[in-house]
């Protein structure tokens, strides 16, 4: 299989927050809006954490105490731009190679003094779990049925 | 575009289909070549393919006079739609939480 590209997701929102706060919402208080559904830990979600400066982690702490990664900050922009990636891989586990990670770039854009639009583009999702990503998962041992169970059990 | 919501789970449920579909994985193949490496007859494996093609999961081409099989690369796009779910969610979330940000809270 190739790795070919995966169109980027993208997202926009527009909140009645300063562009200030609008950031730090986004950043510091991650864990009051990011959908507690969605982690990859064993545990229950006690926290999502993403560390405010270039190479800060992004990851969740179970109600055990136990941490799990999910990526790391690439751009610290305050409060026009942050950059940070998305590195789980096919198995559902954190990948540390950064060639493995997709990215997520948000900018933030004051319409008015208290009027920010967000824009999400998560990109690169052909390294996460095209090609030899799946072929590896797989010869690793059922990690891309994993992922499809996953998946399924989200949608349904 | 096809997407695995339509019990498509169900479809992997199968050990045999999930044998083929993690064969397919690896490497295009042909039915006689998946029977090959499989427990079960070329008939049974050409049943499989047939609901895994139904199911948008599996393709086939013809490469002279073979038919080959292989993962349908829009699979990945249902992942990729997926986390499309993820991310709409996210940003629901996101401004949700903006509404109720009271503007003279100091935020963390």
């Amino acid at each position: 299989m190739t790795n070919a590209p995966i169109p980027p997701i993208t997202g926009t929102v527009t909140v009645a927050l300063p562009v200030d706060e609008a950031f730090a919402l986004f950043t510091s208080a991650i864990d009051r809006w990011w959908p507690r559904a969605f982690h990859i830990g064993a545990a229950e979600v006690d926290e999502i954490v993403l560390e405010p400066f270039v190479d800060g982690r992004w990851y969740e702490r179970g109600v055990d105490g136990s941490e799990c990664d999910w990526g790391r900050v690439r751009l610290w922009d305050a409060p026009q731009r942050l950059v940070f990636t998305w590195q789980i891989n096919g198995a559902f586990q954190f990948d540390p190679d950064p060639e493995h990670a997709s990215e997520i770039d948000v900018r933030f854009r004051a319409e008015g003094p208290a009027e920010t639009t967000v824009e999400v583009e998560h990109s690169g999702f052909e390294k996460v779990v095209g090609g030899q990503t799946i072929h590896d998962t797989i010869n690793g041992g059922g990690g891309w049925t994993l992922l499809l169970d996953t998946f399924a059990k989200t949608v349904a | 575009m096809q997407t695995y919501g339509d019990g498509a789970w169900g479809l992997l449920g199968d050990p045999s289909r999930r044998a083929i579909f993690e064969l397919l994985a690896r490497a295009p193949r042909s039915v006689g070549e998946l029977a090959a490496e499989l427990p079960i007859s070329q008939p049974a494996v050409s049943q499989h393919l047939r609901v895994l093609r139904e199911g948008g999961l599996v393709v086939c081409h013809r490469e002279g006079t073979r038919r080959v099989y292989r993962l349908n690369p829009e699979g990945v796009t249902a992942l990729r739609a997926w986390l499309d779910g993820v991310w709409s969610d996210a940003l629901a979330g996101f401004h949700k939480a903006a509404d109720a940000a009271d503007p003279r809270e100091e935020l963390p």
